[in-house]
């Protein structure tokens, strides 16, 4: 009897080493990246639209300042956006390229740890390496802060950050949701560095994106209000209603946008008008889904 | 004539305010603070339609438009405007948060850029759409600025 109960206890640490192993942090392959020339203007772009400062500029301060700080309240706790600023002290100051491709690809630290999926890297895993190159010369400019990084405050066991890597083998995928078909820029700008779906999808219980509502709406995580669907069940405007919201920020009936989408229009407004004619066609060809 | 325009301003949102408020108990503040942004979005939906190329630009209504915004901008808000009456006490009724009163609120700064564009897109309303289109901006930034921190997600 003693002697099953070993065995038991030996396989139950053997299957969690293994399983821990199996969803252990990956990293990139760096000579992949390591040839291309980044462009830190063109990274503002990518800057912009993929909404960095929304989360990572502190409330209230300069939008170009990522000394982060900014509180996300959820079912697992408090995530708090970390200082991503220049700083060698407190932000990514001293990273590599490498190390900016394994955060925004893999969702891996520089200390080889699982990133919280609250960072949308599922989504930003979708970049090509030229706009990720660009985005990481861009933020490279940007000023430093002192301001430390304060830690999450989550509950047992989500503050474990193997246990990431359990969510990394349920959800993260990297494979785009909806076909290219005549489209691929829109799905492009939406699926990957715009992370809509991060907002506008429903979650299950474990936080993973449930891709047959893609785009539904969602609670707010906050637990106060929605997140609006952008389907045709829920949204009926024009291709030309949705271009001119992300350009200026006034819906059809000239209501202004606000909340958290604010930070979005700051980055489409900044876009060339086929870009927000690619991004109007992949929202009007979206199943309707009630 | 502007305080002609502005007395009639205030006659229209003090009878809209009580059409509505005769439909429901709702509170008087938020009810008159709703017609009060009512009629901003109805005026900008003047302008914006034409800038957009949805109706043909008309300089007359244009100009009545941009005006009204200017007259709006210059009525005092300081009767509904009431710190107790944010979606805080008053829940679904109003999507006003509390930050709004914080002794840090930029409101009145907010309101303050909103004038300054309104009066800007007077000047021109008359010049033609290349001219409005561009004023139309600031103002809705100025929107924007207020409705990020203060207007809950609906």
């Amino acid at each position: 009897m003693k002697n099953l109960f070993i065995f038991f206890c030996f396989g139950a640490v053997a299957a969690l080493a293994g399983a821990l192993w199996i969803t252990r942090p990956i990293t990139v392959d760096p000579e992949t990246f390591k040839s291309i020339d980044s462009d830190a203007s063109a990274g503002e772009l990518v800057f912009a639209l993929g909404a960095c400062a929304s989360c990572h500029a502190t409330p209230g301060g300069e939008k170009l300042v990522l000394a982060g700080g900014r509180e996300f309240t959820t079912d697992y706790g408090t995530f708090i956006a970390p200082n991503i600023s220049s700083s060698k002290d407190q932000g990514i100051g001293t990273w590599s390229q490498a190390d900016f491709f394994n955060a925004m690809r893999q969702g891996t630290s520089p200390e080889g740890k699982h990133y919280f999926p609250a960072f949308p890297y599922a989504s930003y895993a979708r970049m090509n390496d030229q706009d990720i190159a660009n985005l990481w010369a861009f933020m490279a400019t940007l000023p430093a802060s002192e301001q430390p990084s304060e830690p999450h405050r989550l509950t047992f066991p989500f503050n474990l950050r193997a246990t990431v890597g359990f969510w990394k083998a349920l959800y993260f995928r990297t494979a785009y949701v909806r076909p290219p078909a005549e489209n691929e820029r829109g799905r492009y700008l939406v699926e990957a560095i715009g992370h809509c779906a991060e907002c506008h999808t429903p979650r299950t219980a474990l936080g993973g994106l449930q891709i047959e509502r893609w785009m539904a709406g969602a609670p707010d995580p906050s637990g106060k209000g929605k997140v609006p669907g952008l389907t045709p069940a829920q949204l009926d405007w024009s291709e030309g209603d949705i271009a001119y919201y992300l350009e200026t920020g006034f819906t059809p009936d000239f209501d202004s946008v606000g909340g958290s989408m604010a930070a979005v229009i700051d980055g489409t407004s900044q876009l060339p008008s086929v870009d927000l004619a690619a991004i109007a066609a992949y929202i009007k060809a979206l199943p309707a889904i009630e | 004539m502007k305080l002609i325009l502005s007395l009639a301003l205030t006659v229209v949102v003090a009878s809209t305010s009580m059409v509505i408020a005769g439909g429901h108990d709702g509170n008087p503040a938020v009810t008159a603070r709703k017609a009060h942004m009512q009629l901003y979005q109805h005026n900008l939906s003047i302008l914006g339609n034409m800038a957009r190329g949805n109706t043909d630009y008309d300089a007359a209504a244009a100009q009545a438009a941009a005006d009204n915004m200017v007259a709006l901008t210059t009525m005092s808000q300081a009767g509904y405007w009431l710190p107790g009456t944010t979606n805080a006490e008053l829940g679904d009724e109003t999507r006003t948060l509390p930050a709004i009163f914080g002794a840090d609120s930029t409101a009145r700064t907010i309101g303050a850029d909103l004038a300054a564009a309104s009066v800007a897109l007077a000047a021109v309303a008359s010049d033609g759409l290349d001219a409005v289109g561009p004023a139309l901006g600031p103002v809705g930034g100025a929107c924007t600025a207020c409705h990020r921190p203060y207007r809950a997600r609906n």
